[in-house]
């Protein structure tokens, strides 16, 4: 599901790999001097990734919704 | 692992130096690895060295007496941190961690005053560096101001769990609501933290749940 991963805009990243490195999910991975998301159900979404690259790459949107008060 | 000089040439506090003062500076530095969740500053301690980050990240950051974690900056490659105490001889005004592992630079106080007695060009660089830590800590310091950050930010929620009400779907990223907000991306987080210690919304990994609306009205002073 990706909805549930950190989005990655290849255009902008440059595969600098901090991201990867700072994952304590193992979600992200290099592949081919490309940051990649795997394994979404992994992600905590702590957002670490989004916060720590240089080119805003990453994003990691929240769904923003009302409480279902049914 | 011999020290890099390239990578000491690109660093603002060496700018302008030569390759043989570059390369008189190398013998003053050191090489320290550390594992992922490592320490390497803890608050109040004394410091004794300047650090630059060579690869991998540091996080810097404030612990509150009820242990909540403020993030004050990621340190990335070619970065430094621990440049206020080792100056003003005080105590780490932050703690640090590393967030990967990580390979650093460091220059011990006494070898950087000699540095700096050798070429004052250092000094220069120095006080360039501090002076934009000293914008960026007294923007931070504004938006700490921190009700006025909440209030802000209930304000964007509002807005927009109203049109995903009406269109189905709204998302933002932290660093959109900083944006919006007009803050450091850095202070979204503790005042979503805010807002869901108040009782008004709910962090659900990628959700953001709206749970008491009357009370975020009330934050965002729509009342």
């Amino acid at each position: 599901m990706n909805a549930l991963m950190p989005l990655i805009d290849s255009a902008k990243c440059q595969g600098c790999g901090l991201c990867v490195e700072i994952c304590t999910c193992g979600v992200l991975t290099m592949v081919d001097g490309m940051v990649t998301a795997r394994n979404g159900g992994k992600c905590g979404w702590c957002t670490m990734c989004e916060l720590v690259c240089p080119t805003g790459a990453i994003s990691c949107p929240f769904e923003i919704v009302i409480e279902d008060i049914d | 692992m011999a020290i890099q000089t390239e990578f000491l040439r690109k660093l603002p506090y060496f700018s302008g130096l030569d390759s043989s003062a570059i390369e008189a500076v190398t013998k003053y530095v050191f090489e320290k690895k550390a594992e992922r969740g490592e320490r390497l500053a803890l608050e109040e301690e004394p410091s004794h060295a300047l650090y630059f980050v060579v690869s991998g990240v540091v996080k810097v950051f404030r612990t509150s007496a009820d242990g909540r974690e403020q993030i004050l900056r990621l340190i990335r490659p070619g970065e430094c941190f621990n440049e206020v105490p080792v100056f003003s001889g005080s105590g780490n005004l932050a703690s640090a961690q590393a967030m990967s592992p990580v390979v650093l630079y460091g220059i011990r106080k006494k070898d950087l005053e000699t540095i700096i007695q050798t070429y004052p060009q250092v000094a220069m660089n120095i006080i360039q560096v501090l002076s934009r830590r000293i914008q960026e800590l007294v923007m931070l310091v504004e938006d700490f101001s921190f009700r006025h950050v909440s209030g802000r930010l209930a304000k964007i929620l509002l807005k927009y769990v109203d049109h995903a009400v009406a269109t189905g779907g709204m998302k933002l990223t932290q660093q959109e609501m900083a944006s919006m907000a007009g803050t450091a991306r850095e202070v979204v987080g503790r005042a979503l933290k805010s807002l869901e210690t108040e009782g008004a919304i709910r962090i659900e990994r990628n959700r953001i749940v709206v749970t008491d609306r009357r009370k975020l009205e009330a934050i965002a002073g729509l009342y």
